[in-house]
């Protein structure tokens, strides 16, 4: 991987050229769009190697992985991409351990007719994304299939970190008296799909929360170790994940509907395509479940950090056998939070 | 969000609960239908049946338009795209309703099928410019409200000479089917349908105005109150039908008075009038046949009626063994009495209508009822 680009007649082609069968054959254009596009776009020590493995010294500790795949459609959304999004996704699941990520490995299933122009953009948007939060991709695998196999881009990204001593986060550590609170306004990931997909103009854009928390993490486990429960509320929403998390621990969850931020385009839209925003995806949001004493401490740190401003307390962790998660409602009643079932489809009426 | 904040007041519905607590003759219940799943839907998502007292009983009507279409037109709409090969055009709720052997539209569509789902007629019809060499055909679904955007589609397809548009007509009227609730059950189990009053849809009534239901309160003596579906105009209509009813007043009366009137949209009638006429006798779930309950295109219009474009097999299919649907439905069981509910029946794996829309009777207790105390005890026969 060391080749210099003379090595080949043509450059490859970011402009009007599509890949084809012959870049995931492991001849020479594949090992051309490797050095002209990955490893140009996300170049860093390790993937400059050019090894099939990225080989690191880690520093003695707990160890945490994680993997996401992304099919996300459409690729390119407001407020990001399926690259960056890549990035954060995997970012994200590794942070909620409590634990600071440090190298990303990803694999690109192509098909075969993707413009290049296209993956050169996803890709750049990955090495931007990367360079941001810190944490390098060093290593990968492409395959190519045939045109009708795919649906222009896979991309599959594993994260590996590691988490600071005396911290034990786990989705089964809940308890009765514990506070629940979520770090901003909810919803606006899914809403923005959903509008670019269905080609729905609302006047207003509204972009993905996409982003990276590792940050955020890192000063909430600081100021308060003994954080019970991470998780970001994606597919499924805030609803979906607190009834995991109350599964998990075995406890109920009360709401109260007031306290649970969210931005008013996001909620003007959800109200226009009959969807319920708890469970609306979001991609740059996490929960947080601890003591209610933590709780306080904790709001400050996040409400402190770009990325928490909105932090709010959103209720509490109660003792109930059937686990369920319920909502005080703004209107003075009472209501289940129940999972999501199958996918949230517009109601026309 | 103006407009909309202010009708989901809590300090309102505080004042409107003491009102409907004080009124409301602890000596007797009052068993109200709410006829639209939307109404359906509010009375769970903002817990109003909390705020309501004892003998206040909402009894969930038929009113969800996924829910009412029997089987038999889920499978000859499948039929349409397996058969014919059409791309099938329909809204995002009819997807998942189940059809004869566990299918639904999204399974065929998983297995192929080009069935998309779209947002209104408008793009439907986008569809069909965009794929001249394919025979495009919207599955229309709905009451009164989704009907003129359907009407209006025909008419533009008709102005703009696209010959592959057709659609699948299954829109059906609000006032014939609460008329036939009231009928005795002709399955003869000697059930008898239990209400005392009736919400109306309001959207329906902005089309349709307040007019079409004088016949009915007249005939039958119930009143009907035209609601609108944020939570304070349920209760606000609520406390208008227990002061007809301690009033011994049998009237149609609208709440729902910054858009409805007695007339309706008279341009939107009118359009729909010049596309469609009403058919005969329609078959609903859980209601059976129902005279003049449902409209087709008039045969000026027959080039794109996708019943005579198309040879589609006579869909004839029976319900589901042990599904409670059909009495769900007229509010004679709860979705509790029904043995499939929560066991055969969920809304990971719907097997009855009631179960596949948000605002299904059975998909709004399994949401937001299922383990509360009061909600067994509502829309007792």
């Amino acid at each position: 991987m060391t080749a210099t680009p003379s090595q080949y007649t043509r450059r490859l082609d970011t402009r009007k050229g599509t890949v084809d069968m012959t870049h995931g054959s492991g001849g020479r254009a594949m090992t051309q769009l490797i050095e002209e596009l990955f490893v140009k776009q996300l170049d860093n020590e390790l993937l400059r190697q050019g090894n099939d493995q990225a080989r690191f010294r880690v520093e003695a500790g707990r160890m945490v992985m994680s993997t996401d795949g992304h099919v996300i459609s459409p690729l390119f959304f407001p407020g990001g991409d399926i690259g960056s999004l890549a990035v954060h996704g995997t970012l994200n699941d590794v942070a909620m351990s409590g634990a600071r990520p440090l190298y990303l490995s990803t694999g690109f299933i192509l098909e075969e007719g993707f413009p290049l122009a296209d993956l050169e953009r996803i890709v750049a948007s990955m090495a931007r994304a990367c360079k941001e939060t810190g944490v390098p991709v060093v290593t990968g695998d492409t395959k190519v299939v045939e045109r009708g196999k795919g649906d222009g881009i896979f991309i599959t990204t594993t994260g590996i970190g590691v988490v600071p001593e005396g911290v034990d986060i786990s989705g089964d550590r809940a308890r009765p008296g514990d506070a629940v609170l979520v770090s901003g306004a909810i919803g606006n990931h899914g809403v923005a799909i959903m509008s670019s997909r269905e080609n729905l103009e609302f006047g207003t854009a509204i972009e993905s929360d996409s982003a990276a928390l590792h940050g955020l993490v890192a000063d909430m486990v600081a100021a308060v170790p003994g954080i019970h429960c991470l998780r970001d509320p994606t597919r499924g929403g805030l609803a979906t994940t607190l009834n995991e998390l109350a599964r998990q621990s075995g406890v109920g969850i009360r709401l109260c509907e007031e306290q649970i931020p969210i931005d008013g385009e996001v909620a003007a839209a959800c109200e226009l395509l009959g969807l319920d925003p708890l469970y609306v995806a979001n991609e740059g949001k996490l929960i947080c479940i601890c003591t209610l004493q933590d709780a306080r401490r904790l709001l400050e740190v996040m409400r402190a950090h770009p990325l928490g401003g909105r932090a709010a307390i959103i209720g509490e962790v109660v003792e109930d056998e059937y686990g369920l998660v319920q909502m005080e409602t703004r209107f003075g009643g009472n209501r289940v939070v129940d999972w999501l079932a199958g996918e949230q489809l517009p109601r026309i009426c | 969000m103006k407009y909309v904040e202010e009708f989901r007041r809590r300090d309102l519905a505080r004042i409107l609960a003491d009102a409907i607590a004080r009124e409301a003759d602890s000596g007797r219940r009052y068993r109200i239908m709410e006829f639209c799943g939307g109404h359906t839907h509010a009375i769970f998502r903002y817990g109003v049946q909390a705020l309501m007292p004892q003998n206040v009983i909402f009894v969930h009507g038929p009113g969800c338009p996924v829910c009412v279409l029997p089987v038999g037109r889920i499978d000859q709409a499948i039929a349409l795209v397996e058969q014919e090969d059409v791309i099938l055009c329909t809204y995002g709720d009819m997807l998942r309703v189940p059809a004869s052997g566990r299918r639904s539209l999204l399974k065929v569509k998983a297995e192929g099928g080009d069935v998309r789902m779209v947002w209104s007629t408008t793009d439907a019809l986008r569809i069909a410019r965009d794929n001249p060499d394919r025979q495009v055909v919207f599955f229309a679904i709905g009451f009164e409200t989704t009907t003129p955007p359907t009407a209006a589609a025909i008419e533009q397809a008709a102005a703009g000479g696209v010959k592959n548009f057709s659609v699948f007509c299954n829109h059906v009227l609000t006032p014939a089917a609460i008329r036939s609730i009231l009928e005795p059950v002709e399955a003869g189990d000697g059930e008898k349908v239990a209400i005392d009053a009736f919400l109306g849809p309001s959207h329906v009534s902005a089309i349709i105005g307040t007019r079409p239901y004088e016949a009915f309160v007249a005939a039958y003596r119930k009143p009907v109150v035209i609601a609108g579906f944020e939570p304070l105009d349920v209760m606000q209509s609520v406390l208008m039908l227990i002061r007809q009813l301690n009033g011994g007043r049998a009237e149609v009366e609208n709440e729902y008075t910054r858009v409805v009137s007695r007339e309706g949209n008279t341009r939107a009638r009118a359009l729909v009038a010049k596309v469609m006429e009403q058919r005969r006798s329609f078959e609903w779930r859980g209601l059976g046949r129902v005279p003049d309950s449902a409209l087709q295109i008039r045969p000026e219009w027959a080039e794109f009626d996708a019943e005579r474009r198309f040879t589609i097999p006579a869909g004839d299919a029976s319900e589901v063994r042990g599904c409670e649907c059909p009495h769900i439905l007229r509010g004679v069981r709860k979705p509790t009495d029904c043995k499939l509910f929560g066991t055969a029946c969920t809304p990971e794996n719907p097997m009855g209508s009631c179960m596949v829309s948000s605002e299904g009777a059975c998909a709004a207790y399994w949401s937001y009822g299922r383990l509360r105390k009061d909600s067994t005890e509502m829309s007792a026969a």
